[in-house]
């Protein structure tokens, strides 16, 4: 009897040692991966002598706001905010214009190009962007576009293979049945589209919104390519003109990153769950 | 009723032709296109103003003859090989976790998955002070437990390093896949395995692990050809480091982070040596079709085990 309480409480005392055990590492690696995040917004919040103070604190000494003025003074930033909006809201718009069409085609319609096409669709994924960097480029150079928005919105007009893939994925679920009735009526393929499919496709819309979104927002390589005056500078290029300084002014950098990011956590926290739907419905990284 | 039916194919070819000519017009201009353009520039020699001139196997012949091909090449095979197993070990580690439950999990897995959609030039300039070797918050928690950190970002034996610690951040859509996978797993496997009364370790090794090992492959073959689309990172890093945009073809210190698409890119767009540049791509185009080849074939292999356990 003595005994088995013993073993009992031994037990007892095993597993809080463990649970305690478990719970120090989720709250290490939680603190780990939010340590880029708090030394971002707690140097915007630094005086450039309190960040270049040894020892280096990672609260500040003296809270101040005055860099997040400065970053706007330092370079054009309304000016590269407005570009990169103007950007991704055209970017946005042709996504969501295209591929519900494509993936109504893949989804819906018995045609003789559906097979090939969701093939060739896996294959140019595995395109690496270095192979077709330099043609497209002369694509635009020859159209005299180079220097423009061109290069960077149009190809969104013409659909995204990840994208397309969800769409085509998430109207497959919709069931035939919606669609026979309309059929029956004589409906044409386009107004069936547009009554039925189009209104149900909402959710994989906002995933796609979102992700289309995050893309050209957060896009170097394209505007590191084309874009070559100043004044047409995304957010993405433009906060590079930091380097630019003799010194690196990180305070005013970070205050600069820090509202760079914020729309993107933002909608990360109101849209969470498209997020991980994303991810999780495809397997595939964007 | 035959016509009808007949016309009715006609129509549905029409229609579904229709409404898939956007992306049939973006691949043709976007991927085949310029797939077909690139291989025909790698035997040219051109620059951004001149058209293309045949000048055979000369391109391939520099690639062979050029040192930083090679070196370029030697850091990406490093950055892919030595990042895969930490990425993806790290990500099972992290699904493990939050797939169980405890309080806080949901916090823990917006944690876990937040840094992965932040913009990258963002996250890299964040980095890049982070590694900064006096005033960094790497070496400060360093010099907490009285270990001296290095120069991080300058000092060539560790730029890599550095590279990889910051790549680790991004794992959470790995982690979101593995986590996906482990909840595929039957929970009857995890109860008859207690019953016969295996430990936590076995039930990891010869249930869990078995079973989400063709995600875990997928997610190999993903990383290792991201590993060889690796740019902005070393692009905004040697930016930083020297000052002028779009001026440098710097490799970082001794050539250490000269990645190969970095050298791709220098080599189109500063050296003005286009045709170089598509030799080069087209190289690093059959290396990740080699490779992506090997690792589906492995898959298969392996499902195959797992099926038959």
């Amino acid at each position: 009897m003595n005994n088995t309480t013993k073993s009992i409480q031994y037990y007892r005392i095993v597993r809080i040692i463990r649970k305690v055990l478990f719970y120090a590492l989720v709250i290490l690696l939680c603190t780990i991966f939010l340590s880029p995040f708090i030394v971002m917004v707690t140097t915007s919040l630094k005086t450039s002598a309190d960040a270049f103070t040894i020892p280096v604190k990672v609260l500040p000494r003296k809270w101040v706001f005055t860099n997040y003025p400065a970053a706007f003074e330092q370079i054009p930033y309304m000016r590269y905010m407005r570009n990169t909006a103007v950007i991704t809201i055209c970017c946005v718009a042709g996504q969501l214009l295209i591929t519900p069409l494509v993936g109504y085609s893949l989804a819906k319609i018995k045609w003789g190009g559906v097979r090939i096409i969701s093939a060739l669709l896996m294959a140019t994924m595995m395109i690496p962007y270095t192979v077709t960097m330099v043609p497209i480029y002369r694509i635009w150079s020859k159209l005299g576009l180079t220097g423009t928005y061109a290069p960077l919105i149009i190809p969104s007009f013409f659909g995204n293979s990840f994208y397309i893939i969800m769409m085509r994925q998430f109207i497959m679920g919709i069931p035939d049945s919606l669609m026979e009735a309309a059929t029956i009526d004589g409906c044409w393929e386009l107004k069936k589209f547009t009554l039925i499919v189009l209104p149900l496709t909402k959710p994989a819309l906002t995933t796609i919104g979102i992700y289309a979104f995050l893309g050209a927002w957060s896009d170097y390589l394209a505007p590191l390519i084309y874009i070559n005056k100043p004044d047409r500078y995304t957010l993405s290029i433009g906060l590079q003109s930091f380097f630019n300084l003799y010194t690196i002014d990180w305070t005013a950098l970070m205050a600069a990153a820090t509202i760079f990011v914020l729309p993107v956590i933002i909608l990360f926290i109101f849209f969470q769950r498209n997020f991980v739907e994303g991810v999780a419905t495809t397997g595939l990284k964007a | 009723m035959k016509r009808t039916k007949m016309t009715r194919r006609a129509r549905n070819n029409i229609n579904g032709f229709l409404f898939a000519l956007p992306w049939i017009i973006g691949f043709t201009c976007f991927s085949i296109y310029p797939l077909l353009a690139s291989l025909y520039y790698s035997f040219s020699s051109f620059n951004a103003v001149t058209d293309p001139k045949w000048v055979g196997l000369a391109n391939y012949q520099n690639i062979l003859k050029d040192m930083l091909v090679w070196k370029s090449l030697k850091n990406t095979l490093f950055m892919a090989f030595v990042s895969t197993p930490i990425n993806l070990c790290l990500a099972v580690c992290m699904a493990y976790i939050v797939n169980k439950s405890f309080r806080g999990k949901g916090a823990a897995r917006t944690i876990f998955f937040m840094p992965s959609i932040i913009p990258v030039v963002a996250s890299t300039m964040i980095w890049i002070w982070m590694f900064d070797p006096t005033y960094g918050m790497i070496n400060t928690a360093l010099h907490w437990f009285g270990i001296q950190g290095p120069a991080w970002l300058n000092n060539p034996q560790f730029t890599k390093w550095a590279l990889l610690l910051m790549g680790s951040w991004n794992t959470g859509t790995t982690m979101l896949i593995c986590l996906a996978a482990l909840q595929d797993v039957p929970m009857s496997y995890y109860e008859s395995a207690q019953l016969d009364g295996a430990n936590a370790f076995q039930i990891f090794f010869r249930i869990t692990l078995p079973n989400i090992a063709h995600i875990l492959v997928y997610q190999a073959i993903l990383n290792v050809i991201n590993a060889f689309q690796y740019f902005t990172q070393v692009y905004v890093i040697i930016t930083a480091n020297s000052g002028v945009k779009n001026t440098t073809t710097s490799g970082g210190p001794a050539n250490s982070i000269l990645m190969y698409p970095l050298y791709i890119f220098y080599n189109a767009f500063s050296y003005m040596k286009m045709g170089k540049a598509s030799a080069m791509a087209w190289l690093l185009f059959i290396i990740i079709a080699i490779l992506t080849a090997i690792m589906v074939k492995v898959t298969r292999k392996t499902s195959e085990v797992a099926g038959s356990e």
